[in-house]
């Protein structure tokens, strides 16, 4: 199915998935804000013992169409330990013929054996953190792997059989040329990935980027970003890549199912510290810390950190935001027909970023997508 | 009581030379105020005035004096402003004294305010004592500053009396000098005549006027009628300052003190009156002064609209206190609903908006100082206007003319040329040129008012090194060539930086706000020019470019709780901006824009 069809889209509101964050890394990136830790691998059998108990104490579920290793660096932790946790989901909740199995890797940590061992308990799915070809940009995004190692990541996992290879670049890092960016589109392009998701660098709040840029370091430039996002965009449609969400393109059949159930305000549960989960009408997030973490799943509590309860309308405003980063865009709805209405909403479709086709609404202008987002949560509660 | 023992005097004096430390010793010396009692610098009451170091309101003060001789004298202190833009309240401060001491810097010589204040005494008729203060400081130079003074007046260097307000010295002979030069008030009659010199509103007994009997008594009880208004109120209390108020059974002739009537609006009671008693056949008024007229223009709005109303209140409550400071109601596409205020100068205009923001805590913007123009329109008619977007199309302007000021400057010789330099660049000419000493020089100039209001003041000081002094009295209003600028947003006028300026400057403020502009507003959806105008025609142009990129890159699972508040924050921050047509301006960049002219 193409990634970009408003069936897929909405078929994944129906999904149920987990997340398992593995928070282990051998470095900080300096522009990363998520939860992680450096230098703790000592931290990580005891991590895995913890998230088996928490995956355990959850009461059953549906059988899963979506699992998600992230981090942190999954591929830190040796496979045996991810296959261990596998297990423990699998037993728990049970798969279905289809189901996405995904991990996110270093290229630096990837070798032919781990990649077989992932097929042999059950992984299918594997994204690398290409981030760029170009050692000098590697360098200033702070990442350890050469750009041979994506190469060869890449073949050893279609070796071993995973069923989707994506690879996530970055772009408009300061120093970045455009050449930089096009050398680095091609190559990716040239492994003939399934998947690709281009993020444009963002500087996050308390990150030791957005530090180095307090201190006079330059900062990316918007204008460098869009010119950046236009040029990769036209070379991946030319590729045979169709984009499905702002960041996002694949070949058909490869649009990732963790990706469309989040968008769809699909159901998941998140295990391990400070994963985030979403169930009914409440999302929550699990404690941070790995050690208050670790007290709690071990005292046979939920570790749980905190919870909000959404009403309709948050709910109904969430929707649009999430569904409208998708090319497939929202059915109007509620909130979308209050969009229409409003003065900043008028404005955008005014300008074009926003269309409506009678039925549903998409964005237009991908790069613009927080001022529409801005603009639907700005909408003053309606009768929904 | 015989008016034999009075004398009433001002001391004239520029910023810093010693003035209120001068009025401190004296009072201590009287024994007016304890030493221990005393907090430094009486006169200056109000916190703005301590922290700035001037005084604004003219405040008189009874010293109980027994002069070397023997004899008991009552001297009234009678305090007048020492800033330029305050020479109307020294005027009606002196039309209240029969003397005045001049009070010069024994390091810093003669200064312009000094000067022109001194004149202002001398033809009010007022005996004028010299005196040198800080003698004590190592810079002092006072048989220099003596020579000056000498060849300003007119009389003998060692005439000049020397002092130091801070360790006392001299005090004695000066206060000597004060009733041995200074003339005791003389009377005409016995039928009440008292000038109300000043007056503020205290919100506990309403308008309390400070009066000066130059005829008959002013007793508690009377009846007493203000000339200008023919109103008739009881003088329900009268009294003196020592400088604490202290309520008298009567004020004799000569005599200077406070009097309350009860009556709560301070319009009610004109500064300049005289007041009599009812009855009293054909009194001829005393000489009051001019009305004070407000020489800036600048409107000034809050910066959150919800404060209009305190705005409006804190606006009338200072005018109670300052009869000088005009105001009315202005709207402003770019800034709302606000208030087009009448100031007397910039200082004033600056003392004003901290004394609104400080004791109001109001957030104010202020647009550019403006002056008032005189157009005389193609059909005959001839009218003032005071804010650019009064001004007619130019099609419709016969004649546009513009308020000129004869400014004094007294700086080192050695500054002239710079001095010069930067008067011509103000479009000014020079009418005479005078040295004080070989090393002290006074510059008299023609100036257009608009290139001395803004801050002329500033680039004086900086190219003398602080050396120089100014002051400026009204001029003509000359037919200049000047013109509107307009600034465009989108094609739209933002009327807050309308301004009026001479057509050789038109260029370079079109092309200094559209700058400014162009860094202060935020990219849009589209294109947005920012145009300079006279008329129809631009003069400067810059764009802000649409801005192409505003997405979060990664949404997902673990995101979405934080990215939504991250975008609510956003959002926040999006409600706070302004629409001016279809554009988005944050509600700060026209603060920010405007206050860099007012900073620099």
């Amino acid at each position: 199915m193409r990634p970009d069809s408003v069936e897929l889209a909405e078929a994944a509101a129906d999904w149920i998935g987990t997340y398992v964050h593995v928070p282990f890394c051998a470095r900080i990136c300096p522009y990363c804000d998520f939860n992680v830790v450096e230098g703790r691998d000592d931290y990580q059998a005891k991590f895995v013992t913890a998230v088996q108990a928490e995956i355990a104490a959850e009461p059953g579920w549906e059988p899963l169409d979506s699992v998600a290793f992230g981090g942190g660096t999954p591929s830190r932790l040796p496979p045996e330990a991810l296959t261990e946790v596998l297990s423990a989901i699998r037993s728990r909740f049970g798969f279905k013929i289809n189901t996405e199995i995904s991990i996110e890797a270093n290229p630096e940590d990837w070798s032919g054996a781990m990649a077989e061992s992932l097929i042999r308990g059950g992984f299918n799915r594997v994204s690398f953190g290409a981030q760029s070809f170009d050692p000098g940009v590697l360098a200033s995004l702070g990442r350890m792997h050469e750009p041979t190692d994506i190469t060869r990541g890449v073949q050893s996992a279609r070796r071993a059989g995973f069923r989707s290879i994506s690879l996530d670049l970055m772009f408009g890092t300061p120093g970045e040329s455009a050449e930089s960016w096009h050398a680095s589109v091609e190559q990716a392009v040239a492994l003939e990935p399934d998947h690709l998701s281009l993020y444009a660098l963002t500087v996050e709040r308390g990150t030791a980027l957005s530090r180095s840029i307090t201190a006079g370091a330059p900062a990316p430039d918007e204008d460098d970003q869009a010119d950046k996002y236009e040029m990769a965009q036209a070379r991946l449609a030319d590729a045979g890549y169709v984009r499905y969400e702002v960041s996002n393109f694949a070949r058909p059949g490869h649009a990732c199912r963790y990706n469309l159930l989040t968008w769809a305000q699909g159901e998941y549960l998140g295990f391990g510290p400070g994963a985030h989960g979403h169930r009914g009408t409440y999302r929550y997030r699990n404690i941070h810390r790995l050690d208050a973490y670790f007290q709690a799943v071990l005292e046979g509590r939920r570790p749980e950190q905190g919870r909000e309860a959404q009403t309709r309308w948050e709910r109904e405003q969430e929707r649009l935001m999430l569904g409208l980063r998708r090319v497939a865009g929202v059915e109007a709805g509620c909130a979308g027909k209050a969009l229409a209405k409003d003065d900043w909403g008028r404005r955008l479709f005014a300008a074009e970023l926003l269309v409506w086709d009678g039925t549903r609404i998409v964005v237009d202008k991908p790069l613009m997508g927080s001022e529409v987002a801005r603009a639907v949560l700005a909408l003053a509660s309606g009768d929904c | 009581m015989t008016s034999v023992s009075v004398r009433n005097f001002s001391i004239i004096a520029h910023i810093d030379h010693g003035k209120s430390t001068l009025a401190d010793r004296m009072l201590e010396r009287t024994g007016s105020i304890s030493e221990r009692n005393m907090r430094a610098q009486v006169l200056d009451s109000m916190d703005l005035e301590r922290e700035r170091g001037i005084t604004i309101k003219a405040q008189a003060v009874r010293l109980d004096y027994h002069a070397s001789d023997g004899s008991a004298v009552v001297l009234n202190l009678i305090d007048t402003p020492g800033h330029v833009d305050f020479s109307y309240e020294v005027s009606r401060s002196l039309a209240a004294c029969e003397g005045a001491v001049l009070l010069v810097d024994a390091a810093q010589g003669v200064e312009a305010q000094t000067l022109a204040n001194a004149y202002l005494a001398i033809e009010a008729g007022l005996e004028i004592i010299p005196v040198i203060n800080k003698i004590d400081l190592p810079a002092a130079d006072p048989d220099k500053v003596a020579a000056e003074i000498a060849l300003i007046l007119g009389v003998e260097a060692d005439g000049v009396i020397r002092v130091s307000a801070k360790t006392g010295d001299g005090i004695e002979e000066l206060l000597d000098r004060i009733v041995r030069d200074i003339p005791p008030p003389t009377s005409e009659g016995d039928e009440l005549r008292a000038l109300v010199f000043d007056s503020y509103y205290d919100s506990y007994r309403g308008v309390v006027c400070y009066v000066r009997v130059v005829d008959g008594v002013l007793a508690a009880g009377d009846t007493v009628r203000f000339s200008a208004t023919a109103e008739r109120h009881t003088a329900a209390e009268v009294g003196v300052l020592t400088p604490l108020a202290v309520p008298v059974a009567q004020l004799g002739p000569g005599e200077v003190g406070y009097l309350i009537t009860g009556v709560k609006e301070i319009d009610r009671i004109r500064v300049g009156d005289t007041i009599t008693h009812p009855g009293q056949a054909a009194v001829r008024p005393l000489p009051g002064y001019a009305e004070p007229r407000p020489m800036v223009y600048s409107g000034l709005f809050p910066s959150d609209g919800d404060d209009l109303e305190r705005l409006r209140e804190a606006l009338e409550k200072l005018r109670m206190n300052d009869a000088s400071l005009v105001f009315e109601p202005e709207t402003s596409r770019a800034l709302g609903f606000g208030f087009r205020c009448g100031f007397l100068g910039l200082l004033h205009m600056e003392i004003v908006r901290e004394r609104l923001e400080r004791e109001y805590n109001l957030d104010l913007v202020a647009t550019a100082p403006s002056v008032a123009y005189r157009v005389t329109a193609t059909d005959g008619s001839s009218f003032e206007i005071r804010s650019p977007q009064d001004l007619p199309d130019r099609g419709k302007i016969e004649l546009l003319e513009e308020p000129y000021v004869r400014a004094m400057i007294i700086a080192p010789s050695e500054y002239t040329g710079t001095i010069m330099e930067l008067v011509q660049t103000r479009r000014g000419s020079m009418d005479h040129m005078q040295y004080l000493s070989p090393e002290r020089v006074e510059l008299t100039y023609n100036l257009p008012l608009a290139e001395v209001v803004f801050d002329f003041f500033d680039h004086l000081k900086s190219r003398t090194r602080g050396y120089a002094s100014l002051d400026y009295e009204p001029g003509e209003y000359r037919i200049s060539d000047l013109v509107k600028v307009d600034i465009l947003l989108n094609g739209q006028p933002v009327d807050a930086f309308s301004t009026i300026t001479h057509n050789e400057k038109a260029y370079l403020y079109g092309k200094k706000m559209v700058e400014r502009l162009r860094q202060l507003i935020p990219r849009q959806l589209f294109d947005v020019p920012i145009q300079a105008a006279i008329g129809t025609r631009v003069i400067a142009r810059e764009t802000v470019k649409a801005r192409r990129k505003d997405v979060i890159a990664k949404c997902y699972g673990g995101d979405v709780s934080r990215k939504r508040k991250l975008l609510e924050r956003q959002k926040e921050g999006k409600k706070r901006m302004k629409m001016v047509g279809s554009v988005e301006v944050p509600q700060d960049a026209f603060i920010s824009a405007l206050r860099v002219d007012t900073e620099t």
